[in-house]
C-alpha cells in the first residue's frame, strides 16, 4: 500500500507529467472545449440552484439573529454579500464540483485504466496524462470563476428577494447594505483562490483515476477517494489561501 | 526486428519473468504461447514499454528501447501497432474517430484523405458502414476488428496481438485469424501474438516461443511443435482428447 508521501509523490510526478511533452495544440482544442462544457455549462444549473438557496438561508439567519436597535437595517444585506462574495460563492462552488465533476473524473480516467485505453494511448506514443487531464485542468480553471461568479449574483439576488418578500429586510435597505463598504478585492481574492479550487478538484480526482486498478469495484473506490481528497484538500487551501491573501 | 535479450521482471518476491532472450522476425507471426500466469502478459508489456524490465535490453531493429531518448521513443511508437485482449476501444469515441486517432495524433493528412484511409481499413476488416457506431453498440468480433482497424491504420512496422481470439467464437476466431495473417503478409510486420489458443498457434503461427515458469521453454515451427519432445510443451499443447487423438495419429503415421 502506497503511503502519504508515497501518493504526495506520485501525484507530483503525474503532474510534471502532465505539464511535460504536451500534444499538439489543435488536439486539445476540441478537448478543451468539451471539457468546458461538461465541467462548467453543464454545472449552471445546480450552481444557481444551491446558491439562490445559499443567499436566501444567509440573509434569514443574519435578519433573525439581529436582535439589538443598534445594529442598523443594512446589515442583512452587507453581511449576505460579504458572505457570498468572500467565502460561500467559491469554497460552496468548489465543494459541490468536486463532488459532482470530481466523481465523474475519477471514474471516466478509472475505467479507461481498467479496460486499457490509457494502455493504448501510451503505446501509441501519446502522453496519456497530459492528453486526458490537461483538458480537464484548462476548462476547469476557465470555466470555475465563471460559475463562482454566477453564484455571487445569484446568492445576493436571492438574498434581496428573499429577504423582501418575508419582509426581514427592506428592498432599499438590502440595497444599501450591499453596496456599503464595498472593496472589489474580496472579488479578486475569491477568484484567486477559485483558480486554486479548480485545480485541486480537477487533478485529485484525475490522479486517483489514473492509478486505479482491478475492476469495477476499485474504480468506484477511487472514485470515492477522489472526491474525499478533494474536498479535503480544497478546505485546507482555503484556510492556507485566506491567511496569505487577507492577512 | 525485435531481440529480446536476457529479460528478467520481477514484482517484489516473484519472479515473474526470468533470462528471456527471442527473436522475433519480420514478416513472420510470432506466437508467445504458454499457461495462465507464465508470464507471457508481462512479457508483451515489457516489449511495448508498459513495465520497466528489472534486467536485459529489448532491441526494435537494432535500437535498445529501453534507452531511448523521449523522441526515439516517440518515433518507435509510431511504427506500433497493438491489438488489446478486450480491444482497448475509446468509449466516448465512434468507429470511426476510434479508427482515425492514430492519424489525428500524427499525421498531417486532411480530414477527407484521413477518412479515405479510415474507409479502406475498415473494408479490410469487413466494417464497412458502421463508421458512426459506438463501442458500447459493437459485438466481440466488431470490437476486435474495429482494434485490428486502429492498429494497422499507420501501417505499423511491429504489430503486437493479445489474445485475440478470447471470447469469440471458432468461426470468428478464424475471421479474426486470417486478418492477423493477411496484415502481417502485406505489410511484412513483425507481429507478435500472445495467445493459449492451439486451434490460432497452428492455423497461422509461423514461429512458436512456448514459455514455462518464466523461461522460454522451446522454441520452434509449428510442425515441429506437435513432434517435440518437451514434456511441459506436451502437457500444454496436448492437453484436450481431440489433440491427442492428432498426437496419436501423428505417431502412427
Amino acid at each position: 500500500m502506497t503511503g502519504i508521501l508515497g501518493n504526495f509523490g506520485r501525484y507530483f510526478l503525474l503532474m510534471r507529467k502532465v505539464f511535460s511533452r504536451a500534444e499538439k495544440k489543435k488536439i486539445y482544442r476540441p478537448l478543451i472545449t468539451d471539457e468546458m462544457i461538461k465541467i462548467g455549462v453543464q454545472s449552471v444549473g445546480i450552481v444557481a440552484l444551491l446558491s439562490f438557496f445559499m443567499g436566501a438561508v444567509v440573509t434569514l439567519q443574519t435578519a433573525a439573529n439581529i436582535e439589538s436597535g443598534w445594529i442598523p437595517k443594512w446589515t442583512v444585506g452587507y453581511t449576505t454579500r460579504q458572505t457570498m462574495i468572500y467565502e460561500f460563492s467559491s469554497t460552496i462552488v468548489a465543494l459541490v464540483l468536486a463532488g459532482k465533476v470530481g466523481s465523474n473524473i475519477a471514474s471516466e480516467i478509472g475505467t479507461m485504466r481498467i479496460s486499457e485505453q490509457i494502455d493504448a494511448l501510451d503505446i501509441m506514443g501519446v502522453n496519456s496524462a497530459s492528453y486526458l487531464i490537461l483538458p480537464k485542468l484548462i476548462a476547469s480553471t476557465i470555466m470555475l470563476p465563471f460559475l463562482v461568479l454566477l453564484a455571487m449574483s445569484v446568492g445576493i439576488c436571492s438574498g434581496a428577494i428573499v429577504g423582501t418578500m418575508s419582509k426581514a429586510t427592506s428592498l432599499n435597505d438590502f440595497i444599501y447594505g450591499i453596496q456599503y463598504d464595498f472593496d472589489s478585492y474580496g472579488i479578486v481574492y475569491s477568484l484567486i483562490k477559485t483558480v486554486f479550487f479548480a485545480f485541486i478538484l480537477s487533478t485529485i480526482p484525475a490522479y486517483h483515476g489514473y492509478y486505479a486498478s482491478g475492476g469495477a469495484l476499485e474504480v468506484g473506490k477511487s472514485s470515492t477517494k477522489g472526491v474525499v481528497y478533494s474536498m479535503v484538500a480544497v478546505m485546507v487551501a482555503n484556510y492556507l489561501l485566506t491567511q496569505i491573501l487577507l492577512l | 526486428m525485435i531481440q529480446v535479450q536476457h529479460v528478467s521482471k520481477a514484482f517484489k518476491e516473484v519472479q515473474v519473468l526470468s533470462d528471456i532472450s527471442i527473436d522475433f522476425e519480420p514478416g513472420k507471426i510470432n506466437f508467445i504461447i504458454g499457461r495462465s500466469g507464465q508470464g507471457k502478459s508481462v512479457l508483451l508489456k515489457c516489449m511495448v514499454g508498459l513495465l520497466e524490465p528489472n534486467e536485459g535490453s529489448i532491441l526494435y531493429d537494432g535500437l535498445d528501447f529501453l534507452n531511448m531518448d523521449e523522441d526515439q521513443l516517440k518515433a518507435v511508437r509510431q511504427e506500433v501497432g497493438m491489438l488489446f485482449q478486450g480491444a482497448a476501444l475509446f468509449d466516448s469515441m465512434t468507429v470511426e474517430e476510434n479508427v482515425m486517432f492514430p492519424l489525428t495524433m500524427y499525421s498531417n493528412l486532411s480530414q477527407e484523405q484521413k477518412l479515405v484511409k479510415v474507409n479502406e481499413c475498415l473494408e479490410r476488416v469487413n466494417l464497412v458502414g458502421k463508421n458512426n457506431l459506438y463501442p458500447a453498440e459493437l459485438s466481440g468480433g466488431m470490437k476486435k476488428r474495429t482494434g485490428i482497424a486502429r492498429a494497422i491504420i499507420m501501417n505499423p512496422k511491429f504489430l503486437f496481438v493479445d489474445e485475440p481470439n478470447s471470447g469469440l467464437d471458432p468461426e470468428t476466431s478464424i475471421v479474426i485469424d486470417n486478418l492477423i495473417r493477411s496484415i502481417t503478409y502485406d505489410l511484412g510486420s513483425t507481429t507478435i501474438v500472445v495467445s493459449h489458443d492451439m486451434n490460432s498457434v497452428m492455423e497461422i503461427g509461423d514461429k512458436i516461443n512456448f514459455i514455462s515458469g518464466g523461461k522460454v521453454e522451446w522454441q520452434g515451427d509449428k510442425h515441429a511443435l506437435l513432434k517435440a519432445d518437451n514434456q511441459a510443451l506436451n502437457n500444454f499443447v496436448f492437453a484436450s482428447e481431440f489433440m491427442q487423438e492428432i498426437k496419436e495419429n501423428l505417431k502412427g503415421e
